[in-house]
């Protein structure tokens, strides 16, 4: 499903941040990816959601069979890729639902599905709230704005959930949430684990993959994937820290 | 089809790229030759038959024009405008005073159709009375008869001068002077039409009355002048829209309204302005110099302004609330874009010499492109308003780097006991927000929509339904092309 060979990307002062990725997701995969701060985690994610500001100065990656980088950041989204986002932004005055409804319809007329009106999207919504045990109230508010940090994290995996994407990146999602929203976020993952679709989770910590089990975790650092294992290896992480990987690499 | 759904669609089929009223229709006019003396005023005068008194009136306000200048204290640039160059009266050629829809020229019909104001289908759906003002005329009311039963009078004000000459005399200039301002100046002398309603006491206008204006002829002027008055208890909601077509020199446009509102009644104004705003190099476009007015002369009496301005090249426009009598209130919520090269010195006044009036003022600015836009507004309080109450909350939305927002608040106090407050906000459609939407499968311009609509979304609830969801899509065609 995607596919990154050899992926070099630098921010706007010029710095280098990725320095030759490699990695491959397959259909109905669940990844981890782990690493330290500073080790180009976000920057990974940015560079796949087609965030304005970075430059990819060599390689390639393949989404579907397509080539992911020649997209606009709106098309990916089209095309089934969702970023839940680190840092979910707020945009006053616009209704919660209505934005979701838009981004839903303007996802299903690129897919030529007819679009979706209020009432059949209030059903959706209704039924997704209670899979992912979320209060109707959240959706009543403008997006994201005096949402506390559980709450937009909370917004981010019900987004996912109602968009059903068929790649989904989470970057640093856990990071900030106390358990319970943990557990919410850990609900959400598995929940969207499905045949035709692969998770990609950005995290610092292992903590949530104590609820969600990842096919693949591979450890990101100075810009590099130095080492790729099963689960063990986040459990090796958590032990010795992220200094192992300094002999591997 | 209900009223609502035809006009979302209507205003969609003309939604599909750039300034959808940019045509011209070709109708037989009688005009005016260029310039602007005392005989053209006595040329309209006559045109429509006026009576002495009226003629008198114009020619003071020509005198007071002459003597005044056009000023300059404005934030706007704008090139010299030659007075004696334009054309002070057009008029579409038909048989005097159409006495119903099928008097009136079918290709002014279809005009207004095309504008999205089906004169004819408008009279069958309950709900908005339409009076159009093409060119200088006022071509059609509807619903007239219907609205004749409660009492009330909505006319042309050319037909207000003849059927009802006790009440244009009695208020027409009372809010606005001849001599008020170098434009209203100029309105009065050369005003050709316009509309006029009076609600009589205690009557609740039971549907929206509306005027629609149009610019059609080349080189003319639109001088309209609307005269609003609601008697003792009454309410009315007025709705004003405007179009103009799209043509390479600048076009001029100076209006004047004047609402009155007696003893606990209640105005409510909404205006959508889109004439033609140019195009990006700034060439053409209206210039809207407009003087607009509500005199809240009875106790506990209301009047409201809502605007979206959208178009003209240049606008300069402060509807104003005089707060006479005693616990009156005065509301000013605006929506004003300007994209490309389009500057806008827009505000209020609010002027409180009763007591305990109360005053609000919620204006949303968004520049786009190289646009320049200005919030003006003057809070005054007099020594007698014992209690007075005022709250400004001013808020600034720039889209790029290279247009320009400004604040001008004016407060002059001289009651004590009164509160007034201001609030300014200034910010940047932020890369993040547009990623955000982005990364959800939003195009650019409609994420940049999305989020200017969220922007102004305090200011359009206060439209009434019809007018708010065409006021959206304006928002968007008015922002086409200022991202990316």
């Amino acid at each position: 499903m995607l596919e990154i060979k050899n992926l070099h990307a630098r921010i706007s002062d010029g710095r280098e941040i990725l320095r030759g990725v490699d990695l491959s997701v397959n259909t109905g995969e669940v990844h981890a990816i782990m690493g330290p701060n500073g080790s180009g985690k976000s920057t990974l994610a940015a560079v796949l959601a087609g965030r304005e500001g970075y430059e990819v100065s060599q390689g390639t990656v393949t989404y579907l069979g397509r080539d992911l980088l020649s997209m606009p950041a709106d098309e990916r989204a089209r095309e089934g890729l969702f970023l839940a986002f680190q840092y979910p932004v707020e945009i006053p005055g616009v209704n919660n639902m209505y934005f979701l409804r838009t981004a839903i319809n303007a996802q299903r007329r690129h897919r030529g599905e007819p679009e979706l009106d209020a009432g059949q999207f209030l059903k959706i919504v209704r039924a997704k709230l209670k899979d992912l045990d979320i209060g109707e109230d959240l959706l009543q508010r403008a997006v994201n704005v005096g949402f506390s940090g559980g709450e937009k994290k909370r917004n981010e995996i019900f987004q996912m959930a109602m968009l059903e994407p068929r790649l989904a990146i989470l970057d640093e999602t856990d990071s900030g949430l106390d358990i319970d929203a943990l557990k919410m976020v850990a609900r959400g993952v598995n929940q969207q684990r499905a045949p035709g679709r692969a998770i990609v989770m950005i995290t610092h910590y292992q903590r949530l993959l104590e609820y969600v089990e990842p096919d693949r975790v591979h450890v990101l650092q100075g810009g590099r994937i130095v080492q790729s294992g099963d689960k063990g290896l986040a459990l090796e992480l958590e032990r010795r820290g992220y200094g192992i990987t300094e002999d591997a690499a | 089809m209900t009223a609502s759904s035809e006009t979302l669609q209507t205003v969609r089929s003309l939604s599909q790229e750039g300034y959808k009223y940019g045509f011209v229709t070709d109708i037989e006019a009688e005009t005016a030759p260029p310039g602007l003396t005392e005989d053209t005023v006595r040329f309209i005068s006559a045109k429509k038959d006026e009576p002495e008194w009226l003629l008198e009136w114009r020619l003071a306000a020509f005198r007071a024009w002459r003597e005044t200048t056009q000023p300059d204290w404005a934030k706007l640039n704008l090139a010299p405008i030659d007075y004696q160059a334009a054309t002070y009266y057009s008029a579409p050629k038909q048989n005097a005073g159409p006495k119903s829809l099928d008097e009136v020229d079918p290709e002014l019909l279809r005009t207004y159709e095309k504008l999205g104001i089906p004169l004819r289908e408008r009279e069958a759906l309950a709900g908005v009375a339409v009076d159009a003002v093409f060119d200088s005329i006022s071509v059609a009311t509807t619903f007239k008869e219907e609205l004749s039963k409660l009492g009330i009078i909505f006319c042309s004000m050319g037909e207000a001068v003849r059927e009802h000459p006790e009440l244009v005399r009695k208020y027409l200039g009372t809010v606005v002077p001849q001599n008020d301002n170098f434009f209203a100046a100029l309105n009065s002398a050369v005003f050709s039409d316009g509309s006029f309603a009076y609600i009589p006491p205690g009557v609740r206008c039971p549907m929206e009355l509306s005027t629609y204006f149009r610019i059609n002829a080349a080189k003319t002027g639109q001088f309209e002048r609307t005269l609003l008055i609601a008697d003792a208890g009454a309410y009315v909601s007025y709705l004003e829209g405007c179009t103009a077509p799209q043509r390479d020199e600048n076009q001029l446009h100076a209006a004047v309204v004047e609402l009155i509102a007696h003893e606990d009644a209640q105005i409510k104004y909404s205006t959508v302005q889109n004439w033609y705003p140019g195009d990006a190099e700034g060439r053409g476009g209206i210039y809207n110099f407009v003087t607009k007015r509500g005199a809240c002369r009875g106790a506990r009496s209301k009047i409201s302004w809502t605007q979206v301005e959208t178009g003209s090249a240049i606008t300069w426009k402060y509807p104003s609330c005089v707060l006479e009598g005693d616990h009156s209130v005065g509301e000013f919520y605006s929506v004003a874009i300007t994209n490309n090269r389009q500057q806008a010195d827009t505000g209020t006044k609010m002027i409180h010499i009763g007591k305990d009036t109360r005053s609000t003022i919620l204006s949303k600015g968004i520049s786009a492109g190289r646009g320049q836009n200005t919030y003006r507004g003057l809070v005054r309080v007099q020594p007698r308003a014992q209690g007075a109450r005022n709250h400004t909350q001013c808020d600034s939305l720039l889209i790029g780097d290279r247009c320009g927002a400004h604040t001008v608040p004016y407060i002059e106090v001289r009651n004590s006991s009164a509160r007034v407050e201001h609030e300014a906000t200034t910010s940047k459609i932020s890369e993040d927000q547009l990623f955000y939407c982005r990364q959800r499968g939003l195009g650019v311009e409609d994420a940049v929509s999305l989020i200017v609509n969220g922007f102004c979304k305090e200011v359009l609830k206060e439209l009434p339904m019809e007018f708010a969801v065409e006021a959206q899509k304006l928002l968007a065609v008015s922002l086409e092309g200022s991202v990316g």
